[in-house]
């Protein structure tokens, strides 16, 4: 009887130590070959919205620019020229007035 | 009896709804993965945002920006318990050049600079020393930058670029003990596999003080919530530093570098600066503001059964329920006001799950009369530190903690 019991109870430990194991972190890892999905996101037509959309997006896709709130000019100047200063950003110093006019007329105040 | 769960089921409905109607107005910009769109209530906006089920070995996610990738946990996540899940949990990149294939066998794991003996570590070797594990909050260090005001430039989360995690793996320490650190050390330094498209953009790297990388807390995890990292989450291995912001916890982490002088790297000398105040909070504008680089986490609560704009029916017992996180403290104490922060009264703290760890909290009340309420929460952490009752505000937009108000209609 005591022997059953003792039997038993080891068998319920092991189910229990089974069902632990499973909540354990791996103990060992599996390759990954995934695929990140492109921006379903498009700039939106503006002044110079080709060069814009040549410069900013290859470091970035369009949600950066257009979820931010709205900013004035000056904002926008300061935001470019740390692209290119800080970033590295590969832009066209004579480009930067009309990508910071884009980005003033599609996120500037109106 | 009837209690708030109807109400939020009712509210969710709404929600739909709106957010039909919202996607309605983006199909033409949307494919068919981005099903749907939510709002979130940033100030003076834009507030609305596709979710999206197209990244890898992720669930909805509300989408910030494709690339690189920055995924933010859907609000009501973090209602249905204290560990956020894998594929829901926030993502957020620098840099957009990831790699997207990792091979187990041949990933390697480099120690090096200011040791002894640098190493070349397999995923074998390192998962070979002992393990640890706990559960810890990984809190971008701009979440909730969406709130400030005035509005700050930088990526627009609402309250979701954070999440609970049990995590599992190796002692930082006994690799740098494996390693042998030399004398004079004050620094490690920690890169990971992602790149800059431009060829001289600045790495993502990070650095943390030679005794905090060797506290025996800071973990090179190989696992979150029993399973193997997500690779948007940092597969194969990223730096867990608990109870500080997750611009430390360094993704696909491939390289250790022991220095002998501070990092002055972009990411550390100029990047994710603090304001040195109380709460990192100044004024717009101010000048001559100390900046220390960002650090410890600070503590929050959320109210996460209950959405702003609900209505609650008079005269019947309200069950108001959520999380909160002490930071780098565990929590002490949670207080719920239903009167915009005139009278106070604790809320029942449930499972403690670590003091790194989120904390569900749980109260009632009963609205007594028809109109318009503030529902408040308020984290105390064990080293006394309360969240602040006015904003902070600095330039980055970090570490926003305030009191969270969430108005409701008794009727």
């Amino acid at each position: 009887m005591t022997r059953k019991f003792l039997a038993l109870a080891l068998v319920s430990a092991a189910a229990l130590s089974t069902l632990a194991a499973q909540a354990e972190a791996p103990a060992t890892l599996k390759s990954v070959d995934v695929t990140l999905p492109r921006s379903p996101v498009k700039l939106p037509d503006g002044p110079n919205v080709a060069v814009v959309r040549s410069t900013c997006t290859g470091c970035h896709s369009p949600e950066m620019i257009l979820y931010q709130p709205t900013m004035p000019k000056p904002a926008w100047e300061a935001e470019v020229n740390k692209m290119k200063s800080i970033y590295k950003a590969p832009i066209d110093p004579k480009n930067i007035p009309a990508i910071v006019d884009y980005l003033t007329a599609v996120k500037g105040p109106k | 009896m009837r209690s708030t769960s109807v109400m939020a089921d009712a509210l969710s409905r709404r929600n739909l709804l709106r957010q039909a109607g919202a996607a309605g107005l983006a199909t033409l910009a949307m494919p068919a993965w981005a099903e749907t769109m939510v709002t979130l209530p940033l100030p003076g906006g834009p507030g609305d945002r596709p979710i999206t089920t197209g990244f890898p070995q992720k669930g909805a996610m509300i989408l910030q920006r494709s690339r690189p990738p920055m995924l933010e946990t859907p609000f009501e996540v973090f209602d249905q318990g204290v560990f956020t899940p894998n594929d829901r949990f926030f993502v957020r990149w620098h840099w957009s050049v990831i790699p997207t294939q990792i091979n187990v066998d041949r990933f390697r794991l480099a120690v090096r600079g200011q040791v002894n003996k640098p190493l070349s570590l397999s995923l074998k070797e390192l998962m070979a020393l002992p393990h640890i594990e706990y559960a810890a909050v990984d809190e971008c260090s701009g979440n909730s930058r969406g709130f400030f005001q005035p509005r700050v430039a930088g990526g627009e989360w609402g309250n979701g670029g954070m999440g609970n995690a049990r995590w599992t793996g190796v002692r930082l320490k006994d690799v740098l003990d494996r390693a042998g650190v030399k004398p004079g050390a004050v620094q490690v330094r920690f890169t990971g596999l992602d790149k800059p498209p431009v060829a001289d953009g600045p790495r993502f790297i990070k650095s943390l003080a030679a005794d905090h990388a060797r506290d025996g807390e800071v973990m090179i995890a190989f696992a979150m919530n029993g399973q193997q990292l997500p690779l948007l989450n940092g597969f194969p291995l990223r730096l867990v530093v608990p109870g500080w912001y997750a611009t430390y916890w360094v993704k696909m982490l491939s390289d250790i570098e022991v220095l002998d002088s501070p990092d002055t790297n972009f990411w550390m000398k100029t990047a994710y600066l603090i304001p040195d105040t109380p709460h990192a909070d100044m004024q717009p504008g101010q000048a001559g503001v100390k900046l220390v680089p960002i650090n410890r986490l600070n503590p929050r609560s959320f109210v996460t059964n209950v959405k702003a704009g609900a209505t609650l029916p008079v005269g019947m017992p309200a069950s108001v329920r959520g999380i909160a996180f002490g930071g780098d403290a565990g929590v002490k104490q949670v207080d719920f006001s239903a009167d915009g922060g005139q009278t106070w009264h604790a809320a029942g703290l449930g499972k403690d799950e670590g003091k790194y760890s989120f904390r569900r909290w749980e109260t009632r009340f009963t609205p007594k009369a028809k109109g318009t309420l503030v529902l408040m929460v308020r984290c105390t952490n064990s080293k006394g530190e309360v969240q602040p009752g006015a904003a902070n505000w600095n330039p980055s937009g970090f570490m926003r903690n305030v009191i969270e108000s969430t108005p409701v209609t008794v009727a």
